[in-house]
């Protein structure tokens, strides 16, 4: 990155240079740029995960690694793409954009913003050192249900626990800050009504974020005690109850669900009035939408553990609930849809991107809704079609939310163009594989392969071969993209300050690249 | 309809085509099961009814987005409209789905109710899951056994890289088969000894977690005698997918035939354990005996070779338990270790078993303590427990 800022010495932007900037930097688009390479970085990582994963499954019968590391892979490769992956790369898109959307010359607290970066890597290094410990890495899945986790967890379960409020503590002075910015800091005139729906979902999401990050370290502590301490508190033979393990869990793990796809919603409805030359489709609606969507994401969380064996009025109550979140949600996609009805639409790689996220993200809906009737659910539950339809939600929607982003405000980064040309290569050859992966999941679980297995029956042979050959593909595609995106660093072509026609916004009254330090006097907002 | 109906028969076809490279006469499921109860009839209609509805949502939804991006792109359409919001339509977008929820919840109730009423039912086993294998026990009957994976490690481990799997029952075979007579409500109880796991079968739509301390209920009663096969649906750890489940379902004849037998079997048991008890077994027979015994119940952890995988699973070369006092070594094998994939193995196996594991483990692998365990000694063990 260095080489692009060295270039625009006449913006007179004092920053130290080398390592130093970097390490003590409060600027919020360094944070911001840090975030997103630190994200891509766990992309990668949590993304050979999956590969170790998909090779073993190729073929029916053990051939590549032991079912003892096999689990390791599944628990690092959850926990480093919700925790490494897709959370820190909202998190850099928030600081990079929030304070130019809402012409704020930086985040509030820009202190609290380094350090919120920089606890990231010690976090992960904590995670992922535990796979060179004697017994391994964690191996109880990134659900890390009691007791394996507890009393039969690895000894480097430790060093996971203490990783986790590491992440939380990160993700809550981050969410502090975004709050704190787009309440104190919005550019006079622009009322919460008139923000930008990036900010508004982000706002969401940050809510969100605080009120389960401390649920989540609260199960972690407990684990903790229960292993150290003599606790019991998911332990059956002590008066405790491993069930209360997984309602504490998912009382963080649904809304977690919301924190990883509010932000990408944001992002789609960004997009998609830009190329449809048209505004958003029912501005209001969709603000209401979203904020119904993050409080009844607090009172269905029990979906996750319909077999665990719960009364049939929680069973009923947790159903209803479920399905009540499809109407929302359903409101938000028909708002994009209309946003493009008789729009003067353009298909540059930023829309193609937020298309596919509002289709595919649509079918991991759809496979939400059938996961959500508790009596199909038992069928369903614990195989691989819930593992299809939580990979809809996250990969088609909020990694292609994120690279929608990416294409879209790169030229604003960077000052220059990428190859459309590429960028769209990459774009058809990613949703091709995507989908060659994730698919077939759907039959191979109604057929009755359950999820988190080194192998399996002969039956289910064929999808999974399919699935590990669209595996290896899609990480293939992952080179073409950081190729496009380096290229674009290193561009020659410049980008104006509007860079796409369509576009509205404070964001795009900045000259590309945004200056380092920007609306240090706040615009005026009609 | 009929479209509907053409496409169910058309995409079986289909699929066929695409895969029928690898698949041979297989027919290939892709599909949730139908199964064999009115339960899982039910479920599946249900399932069906819900991928159509979203079937024909996604239709009409994607339908007019592609029909926007083609009519309204902006080489056909280069100018814009300006609206942005209509509070009718909004409305109505709302109300739609809801509607539409209410009607798949109606049926989903019905059949939900029906699932968790477990009253009147005629027979009832009990099941408990252990790392990495099934015990049931008839309650009425007083009838238990233990169920292991059939499939040999042989067939599973292809480290070589040499041959593959081929058995149509790879991973779903077990030892001992859960019996049950057709046409009768059975009622499972499902708990599990050291961490949870879940017992499914989806030929009949039953899917219960299994969790240690607590006890779950469900149900099922099959009308259609045969074979049906699951496996465990909740990590529980190393062996998660390789503890699978057989039910046998008979005409009742054959169930109170197999009942009998299994009291046979168990007074033959008991009458060879007490035999083998009370003799002293040579340092040979002991040391062949062990290592059958070890390879079956003890090499999943330890491994065949005794190297295991610390910590978590400790070696028996050089371990304090294996060259140290017999006493220890008795204990934890009959006691296991709480807390730890360490089970009790004391129940499980008879004492000429665990004296011949005992045996082999403090003398196999360069050991060489040359400690002799005999079945008595076991039994005083057990005594002074």
């Amino acid at each position: 990155m260095s080489a692009v800022i060295e270039e625009h010495h006449d913006h007179h932007d004092h920053k130290p240079t080398g390592l130093t900037r970097w390490l003590f930097t409060t600027n919020h688009k360094d944070i911001g740029t840090l975030y997103l390479w630190f994200s891509f970085a766990m992309f990668v990582i949590g993304g050979l995960f999956a590969m170790v994963i998909r090779l073993e499954l190729f073929q029916p019968g053990l051939q590549f690694v032991e079912p003892e590391f096999f689990n390791q892979m599944t628990t690092l490769h959850g926990l480093v793409m919700v925790f490494g992956a897709v959370m820190p790369a909202t998190v850099g898109l928030a600081n990079w954009m929030i304070p130019i959307m809402i012409g704020a010359p930086d985040m509030a607290l820009p202190r609290m913003n380094n350090w919120s970066f920089w606890i990231l890597p010690f976090a992960f290094t904590l995670l992922l050192s535990s796979l060179f410990m004697e017994g391994g890495a964690p191996n109880f899945g990134w659900t890390f249900y009691a007791p394996l986790s507890t009393t039969f967890g690895p000894p480097s379960t430790d060093f996971f626990i203490f990783g986790v409020h590491l992440m939380g503590i990160s993700s809550i002075m981050g969410s502090i800050n975004v709050i704190v910015t787009v309440f104190n800091m919005r550019a006079p005139g622009m009322t919460l009504m008139k923000m930008p729906m990036f900010v508004w979902t982000w706002l969401i999401t940050a809510f969100l974020l605080i009120m389960v990050m401390p649920v989540l370290a609260g199960a972690v502590t407990m684990m903790l005690t229960d292993r150290h301490f003599g606790t019991s508190f998911f332990d059956a033979a002590g008066g405790g109850d491993p069930v209360m393990f997984q309602h504490i869990f998912w009382f963080f793990g649904h809304p977690e669900v919301y924190i990883m796809i509010l932000p990408a919603f944001g992002i789609a409805s960004q997009i998609i009035p830009t190329f449809s030359r048209k505004p958003l489709f029912g501005y209001a609606s969709m603000v209401y939408a979203t904020a119904a969507i993050a409080l009844l994401s607090f009172v269905v969380w029990a979906h996750h553990m319909f077999t665990v064996g719960m009364p049939l009025a929680g069973e009923l109550f947790f159903m209803f609930a479920t399905l009540l979140i499809a109407v929302p949600t359903g409101v938000k996609v028909f708002n994009w849809v209309a946003t493009m009805w008789k729009g003067s639409i353009t298909f540059e790689t930023p829309m193609l991107y937020a298309l596919a996220f509002v289709i595919l993200f649509t079918i991991g809906g759809f496979s939400g809704v059938m996961l959500a009737m508790t009596p199909v659910d038992f069928q369903y539950h614990d195989t691989y079609f819930v593992v299809a339809h939580f990979h809809y939600v996250l990969f088609p929607g909020a990694i292609f939310g994120t690279m929608a982003a990416v294409y879209y405000w790169l030229p604003k980064w960077t000052g220059n163009l990428y190859n459309e040309r590429w960028a769209k290569i990459q774009f058809w050859l990613q949703i091709f594989f995507v989908n060659l992966t994730f698919f077939p999941m759907h039959f191979s679980g109604l057929a009755g392969m359950p999820r988190r297995i080194p192998d399996y029956n002969l039956a289910f042979a064929d999808f999974n071969m399919i699935s590990s050959i669209g595996a290896f593909g899609l990480a293939l595609t992952q080179i073409i993209f950081i190729a496009v995106v380096i290229g674009c660093i290193r561009g020659k072509r410049k980008a104006t300050a509007q860079v796409w026609e369509g576009a509205q916004g404070l964001e795009w009254t900045l000259p590309s690249p945004a200056p380092y330090h920007s609306f240090t006097t706040p615009p005026k907002v009609d | 309809m009929a479209f509907f109906h053409k496409i169910r028969t058309a995409l079986p076809v289909l699929l066929a085509l695409l895969f029928s490279a690898s698949v041979g006469a297989e027919e290939l499921q892709y599909n949730m099961r139908e199964g064999v109860t009115e339960i899982s009839q039910g479920v599946y209609d249900l399932h069906m009814l819900v991928t159509w509805i979203c079937v024909g949502i996604g239709v009409v939804v994607f339908g007019a987005m592609f029909y926007a991006m083609f009519a309204h792109r902006r080489s056909k359409n280069p100018e814009p409209a300006k609206f942005s919001h209509n509070t009718l339509v909004e409305v109505v977008w709302t109300a739609i789905p809801f509607l539409i929820l209410v009607v798949l919840a109606v049926p989903a109730v019905r059949l939900l109710v029906a699932m968790e009423d477990t009253s009147e039912s005629e027979v009832t086993v009990q099941i408990t899951g252990y790392q990495w294998k099934w015990h049931y026990k008839y309650l009425d009957q007083d009838i238990e056994f233990f169920s292991n994976l059939a499939t040999p490690r042989s067939e599973i481990e292809h480290y070589e890289g040499e041959g593959k799997p081929s058995d149509p029952n790879y991973l779903l075979d077990v030892d001992n088969r859960v019996v049950l007579p057709v046409g009768k409500k059975i009622r499972f109880l499902i708990t599990a000894d050291d961490v949870l796991h879940a017992w499914w079968i989806p030929d009949f739509a039953v899917k219960k977690d299994a969790i240690p301390g607590f006890i779950n209920e469900a149900w099922t009663k099959v009308d259609e005698p045969g074979i049906y096969r699951g496996q465990c649906a909740e990590l529980c750890g190393k062996d998660h997918g390789f503890m699978p489940i057989v039910v046998e379902v008979v005409s009742e004849e054959d169930f109170d035939a197999w009942i009998q037998s299994k009291y046979d079997e168990q007074a033959e048991a008991e009458r060879l354990a007490a035999e083998a008890a009370s003799k002293s077994w040579s340092k040979e027979d002991l040391m062949s005996q062990g290592e059958q015994a070890y390879n079956t119940y003890c090499a999943a952890c330890h491994k065949v070779d005794g190297t295991g995988t610390p910590p978590v699973f400790p070696g028996m070369i050089d371990s304090p338990i294996t060259t140290g006092p017999v006493e220890a070594h008795i204990s934890i094998v009959v006691n296991g270790k709480a807390g730890t994939a360490m089970q009790a193995f004391g129940a499980q196996l008879t004492d000429a078993e665990l004296a011949a594991i005992i045996t082999y483990e403090r003398n196999a692998w360069g050991i060489d303590t040359g400690d002799l365990v005999q079945p008595a000694d076991i039994a005083a063990f057990k005594a002074g427990n």
